[in-house]
């Protein structure tokens, strides 16, 4: 949230930089079944974002002391690879990649039924190799059909999508120039047949009516994409 | 593991009718959170939960219908043991008196020093199975925790010092043995080897160095050939 500036993001058409309208989604590819070793994968490709995850388990939890006698838990490990932006990023965790883990755990212990493998861990790796804005959404919404393709139980898949504001509009899943030089930004974890929320932040400020635009973006967009990841799932192309 | 693309079946339940894709005469793969129908007069069985008097999927598979029981039969999923079944196991540890072996499940299992292969002293354990072995075993119990133990006592149960061993997931076991066993056997004839099949996915392969191949690179197919969606089991 730089504050934009003389920055122009919106033309007088009301289109943005990229030539969407203010409620598009950027194109989206989704595979299943990308890295053969894990039990279920997922590589997402979500305008320039590129994410894989891996979901290894259900495994026995180590060190002891992380088992829960009652239910399994969710390590998810979220990380930038080095050459994902422009700027190097340093390996390794860093404060940014450990708060985008812990929400992304805590919205897929809300869908997994945790209680069928009591005492064990879910391994979910999520790689970002391609970083543009709004990773941390790529990431939870590719966990979720990753976890779906190694067979794990869930209530619901996740959808997770990201809207926010610019020259005081209002726009549906940002870009690299909206999101840094943007006003507000607002992503959201929506599970599309429930209609339930399990994940949301927010980044700026936005009025009442700003708010409930952004999220009827994010509610509409998810229903979108959730036909994609149902379409992978499947089997079907996309 | 690894799987997929295929068939374009389009049964998204928002597309089909207002019951749900509840139509046993097709296969329909379903994804979790997929409304399956109404529950009245139904009942749930493994991989489906009610919700709301409705029928709901919680993993991506097949949905099956039997009688009055809807299920979902995973594409994909790790073994889960269950008492009575043959497994391969690989030794992964050992104290005085009990041997502690990866199954392939979610836990390790337990095989206590009276239900091992031979008369072992206290302490003696790593003399008779080392670490790094691997055995053939039966599951003899299965605790609500997913605790297991596994016996070697029973016909055929042994140590495995010969020929081969390759995996294949738990759930395409079916398409290896055929109907009635038709298919294994078919394939025991022609390659000359001995398979055993254990319910965890491993094999046990054993014969000629070139009929060992051969055997496997017939599972690998049967494991590529899965990864079709669509294909049935």
């Amino acid at each position: 949230m730089g504050g934009y500036g003389d920055v122009r993001m919106i033309d007088e058409n009301g289109l943005r930089m990229d030539g969407r309208k203010p409620g598009d989604v950027r194109p989206i590819t989704i595979e299943t079944g990308v890295v053969p070793v894990a039990d279920g994968s997922c590589r997402m490709v979500w305008g320039t974002n590129e994410a894989i995850v891996a979901v290894y388990g259900p495994m026995e939890a180590h060190p002891r002391k992380i088992q829960r006698q009652d239910r399994a838990v969710i390590d998810v490990a979220y990380n930038m690879a080095p050459f994902s932006t422009t700027d190097r990023i340093r390996p390794g965790f860093n404060r940014r990649s450990r708060e985008i883990s812990k929400v992304t755990k805590d919205a897929l212990e809300s869908v997994v039924l945790l209680e069928l493998y009591p005492r064990s861990k879910i391994r979910v790796s999520i790689e970002i190799v391609s970083a543009e804005a709004g990773t941390r959404c790529v990431g939870l919404t590719a966990a979720s059909v990753a976890l779906a393709d190694a067979g794990i139980p869930m209530t619901d898949l996740i959808v997770s999508v990201a809207s926010g504001k610019v020259n005081d509009v209002v726009v549906c899943d940002l870009n690299k120039e909206e999101d840094n030089y943007g006003e507000a930004d607002l992503p959201m974890g929506v599970l599309p047949n429930s209609g339930e929320l399990v994940f949301l932040q927010m980044d700026g400020n936005l009025s009442p009516e700003e708010f409930k635009q952004a999220w009827d973006y994010n509610v509409d967009a998810a229903m979108e994409v959730h036909k994609l990841m149902v379409k992978a799932l499947k089997g079907g192309d996309n | 593991m690894n799987s997929r693309p295929v068939g374009q079946l389009d049964n998204m339940s928002n597309e089909s009718n207002a019951g749900g894709p509840r139509d046993s005469r097709r296969t329909l793969v379903v994804v979790p959170g997929e409304d399956l129908g109404v529950s009245e007069g139904i009942e749930a069985g493994h991989g489906v939960l009610v919700v709301d008097d409705r029928i709901i999927s919680t993993k991506q598979g097949r949905m099956s219908r039997k009688g009055n029981t809807i299920s979902v039969d995973p594409l994909h999923t790790r073994y889960m043991p269950r008492p009575g079944d043959l497994v391969i196991g690989h030794i992964e540890g050992c104290t005085n008196n009990i041997w502690f072996i990866d199954i392939g499940a979610p836990f390790n299992s337990i095989l206590p020093m009276s239900l091992g292969p031979a008369k072992v002293e206290f302490g003696g354990t790593r003399k008779v199975l080392d670490i790094g072995d691997s055995i053939l075993c039966r599951v003899q119990e299965v605790e609500e925790t997913h605790q297991s133990v596994v016996t070697m006592k029973g016909m055929g149960l042994r140590k495995i010092r010969s020929g081969a061993l390759d995996e294949l997931d738990p759930h395409l076991l079916g398409r290896l043995i055929g109907k009635g066993g038709a298919f294994l056997r078919e394939m025991k004839m022609e390659t000359d080897c001995r398979i055993v099949v254990a319910d965890n996915g491993r094999l046990w392969i054993d014969g000629e160095l070139s009929n060992i191949l051969e055997v496997r690179r017939r599972i690998n197919s049967i494991s590529s050939e899965a990864r079709v969606v669509g294909v049935d089991a």
